[in-house]
C-alpha cells in the first residue's frame, strides 16, 4: 500500500517532491512538498490506483519555536478500497502575524478542507493560498494570536475587558 | 384592463433580507447562528455561525496527561460520552500498544455501555426532530425512555451525561451488582415502545410529507463534505466504522448497517437520514442483547476480577503519531495524538469532530430551501454544538 502511493506521487510528480517517509510507523506516512500539495492530493483523490475520496481530518501542528516549523497533516481515507493514509507537509513559518507560514488550499479537491483550514488558521495561524474565504472560525474576528501555537501566551483582556477565569 | 390589485402587484419589487435564525435544536441551545439571505421565503444563502461554545479542548489537553483528558471529551459530544471515552481511551491503549491485553468482559463492557449511549443519543435527535417539525409527543416519549438509559447509566458510573467511566487500560469500576438483569427488563420494556414510535413518527403522513424529498445530500457530496455517520448512510452508502476498522470486540458481535434508500422520497433526504437513526436504535437493542448473553454466561462477574487491574499508572506511548477513528452517533469521530518523548502529556491532541463536518454541509443543502425547512433541515443532521466548537 505504502509503495504504491509512494509510485503514484514518484511517477507522476517526481521523487524530489517526497521529502521523508515513515513506513514503519503505526500508520504510513509521507512527508511531501508544500507547494505540491493541492495537485498531489487532486491525483491521489482521481487516481484509480489510490482513490482517497474521503478527508477524515485535516490537522495543523506547530512543531515549537526551536524547530521554526510548522506543519499540516492530512488523513486520508478510501471509501471503495477501506485503505487510509496520512500525507504531511512541513513549513518554516515566522512567529509573527505578518508573515504566516503558507501552504496551498486543498479545499477544491475535498470541500471539508474548506472548514478545517479555517480552523487551522484560526487557531495555529497557517495560511491557506487559494481558500475561497479565509476568516477565523472559532473565535472572534478581531482575536490577537493564534492559541495553539506553542508560544502563545494567554489572553488577559479581550477589548479593554479583563478576561476572568 | 389592469386591475388596482394587479398594478400594485407589478409594482412590489422582492429584496434579499438577511434573517438570523437562533437556536432551533435542543442541543444548539443560542451557540449556533444561521445567517439566512432569502428571498421571500426562499433561502438563497445559509451561513453558519460558529464558536459560541469553544472551550479550547485542544489547547488543554496539551496541559494534561491522557488520562486526565477523558474527562475534557465527555463534554465534547455530551449526549454521548461513553462513544467519545471510549474511541479516546482505545486511541492512547494502541499508542502503547496495550490494546491486546484488554480482559474480555471489560471491552464487552464498554460495547454495552456505548452502545446504550448511541440508543440514547438517537432517541435525542429523533424526538427533537419530532419537536423541530411541530410534533410534541415523540418528544415526551424519547425523552421518557432515555431517562431509563440514564439511569442505567448513572448507576454504572455515578454521573449523568459525563461519565468518566472507560479509562485507558479498564474501567472507572466493574458494573454494579444487578446491572445485567436491569439492562435485560430495559430491553424488553423497550422493544415495543419502539413499535409505538414508529407508528406515531415514521408512519405518519404529515412527517413524510415534512420531511421526504426535503434537503436532498447526494452521496457525493457529503463525501466532498466529509460527512458521516447518518448523514452518510442516509444517502445511500454502507459506511460503518464499527465494520470498517473492525475495532474493540464489533467482530464477534452481529448487526446490520442501516442506509438509506429513498423509500419515501429521494435518496439522501431528510427521512432517510431520520430512518437510519431509527433502524440504529433497532440494531443497538439488539448489540445490547449480544453483549447481556456474553457478560451473564462465559464473561460472568467474578470477585477477583479488578476492571482497574490494568490501568497503566503512567501512560507513555510507544508510537509517536496515531489518528484514532471511531464511530460514534454522530459519526466518524477521530482523535489524532501527538507524543512527546518520554511524557505522557500529549504534545498535539487534534479532535475531528463528525458533527463539524456535518454543519459544514448546511449551506449546500438549504440552498432554495423555504424557510421552514431549513429547520427540518437543521434538525436532521443532528449537531451537537460541544462538538462542533470543542
Amino acid at each position: 500500500m505504502f509503495e504504491k502511493i509512494k509510485s503514484i506521487i514518484g511517477e507522476k510528480f517526481g521523487e524530489e517532491v517526497i521529502q521523508a517517509e515513515e513506513p514503519e510507523a503505526l500508520q504510513p506516512a509521507l512527508t511531501v512538498e508544500a507547494a505540491r500539495i493541492a495537485d498531489i492530493c487532486l491525483e491521489l483523490r482521481d487516481n484509480p490506483g489510490a482513490y482517497f475520496d474521503f478527508l477524515s481530518c485535516l490537522s495543523g501542528v506547530d512543531y515549537g519555536p526551536e524547530s521554526g516549523e510548522f506543519g499540516v497533516v492530512y488523513h486520508l481515507a478510501s471509501i471503495p478500497y477501506k485503505t487510509s493514509f496520512v500525507l504531511k507537509v512541513r513549513v518554516k513559518g515566522g512567529r509573527n502575524t505578518e508573515e504566516l507560514p503558507a501552504v496551498p488550499s486543498v479545499s477544491s479537491v475535498w470541500r471539508t478542507a474548506d472548514w478545517h483550514e479555517r480552523e487551522a488558521f484560526d487557531l495555529v495561524g497557517i495560511s491557506f493560498t487559494g481558500h475561497p474565504d479565509l476568516r477565523r472560525i472559532l473565535l472572534p474576528d478581531d482575536w490577537e494570536g493564534y492559541p495553539l501555537r506553542k508560544d502563545y501566551k494567554t489572553a488577559e483582556t479581550y477589548k479593554g475587558i479583563k478576561i476572568d477565569y | 384592463m389592469t386591475t388596482r390589485y394587479e398594478t400594485l402587484k407589478n409594482s412590489l419589487q422582492t429584496e434579499e433580507m438577511v434573517i438570523n435564525m437562533g437556536p432551533q435544536h435542543p442541543s444548539t441551545h443560542g451557540v449556533l447562528r444561521l445567517e439566512l439571505i432569502t428571498n421571500g421565503e426562499v433561502v438563497n444563502e445559509c451561513i453558519p455561525h460558529i464558536g459560541y461554545l469553544h472551550r479550547c479542548f485542544e489547547k488543554h489537553a496539551e496541559a494534561l496527561s491522557y488520562p486526565q483528558i477523558i474527562p475534557f471529551t465527555d463534554r465534547m459530544d455530551y449526549l454521548a460520552s461513553m462513544n467519545n471515552n471510549h474511541i479516546f481511551a482505545m486511541g492512547v491503549e494502541r499508542m502503547m500498544g496495550i490494546e491486546e491485553n484488554i480482559p474480555k468482559r471489560i471491552e464487552y463492557i464498554r460495547v454495552l455501555v456505548a452502545e446504550m449511549n448511541r440508543i440514547a443519543s438517537h432517541l435525542i435527535a429523533v424526538g427533537t426532530y419530532g419537536i423541530d417539525i411541530g410534533a410534541f409527543t415523540p418528544f415526551l416519549w424519547c425523552f421518557r425512555d432515555r431517562e431509563h438509559i440514564m439511569g442505567l447509566l448513572e448507576w454504572a458510573s455515578g454521573a449523568r451525561m459525563l461519565y468518566n467511566y472507560i479509562w485507558v487500560g479498564g474501567l472507572f469500576y466493574d458494573l454494579p451488582v444487578g446491572f445485567e438483569e436491569r439492562c435485560i427488563e430495559f430491553v424488553e420494556y423497550f422493544k415495543p415502545k419502539l413499535k409505538e414510535l414508529d407508528i406515531l413518527l415514521t408512519d405518519n403522513q404529515i412527517f413524510i410529507n415534512r420531511t421526504a424529498g426535503i434537503g436532498v445530500l447526494p452521496l457525493d457530496v457529503a463525501i466532498s463534505y466529509g460527512c458521516s455517520g447518518p448523514m452518510l448512510r442516509g444517502s445511500g452508502l454502507k459506511w460503518d466504522l464499527r465494520r470498517v476498522d473492525n475495532y474493540s470486540v464489533y467482530p464477534e458481535i452481529e448487526f446490520e448497517i442501516p442506509y438509506g434508500s429513498g423509500e419515501m422520497g429521494t435518496t439522501g433526504d431528510c427521512w432517510d437520514r431520520f430512518k437510519v437513526r431509527i433502524d440504529e436504535i433497532k440494531e443497538s437493542v439488539l448489540i445490547m442483547e449480544q453483549c447481556l448473553a456474553r457478560l451473564t454466561k462465559e464473561l460472568k462477574r467474578s470477585p477477583d476480577f479488578d476492571p482497574r487491574a490494568l490501568v497503566p499508572k503512567k501512560c507513555f506511548p510507544k508510537h509517536k503519531e496515531y489518528y484514532m477513528r471511531g464511530e460514534s452517533p454522530k459519526g466518524e469521530l477521530g482523535f489524532y495524538f501527538i507524543a512527546q518523548e518520554r511524557s505522557e502529556i500529549p504534545f498535539r491532541c487534534k479532535a475531528r469532530g463528525p458533527s463539524f463536518n456535518n454543519l459544514s454541509v448546511i449551506s449546500e443543502i438549504t440552498r432554495g430551501a423555504m424557510i421552514a425547512d431549513v429547520v427540518a433541515i437543521l434538525g436532521s443532521i443532528d449537531i451537537v454544538l460541544g462538538e462542533v466548537d470543542r
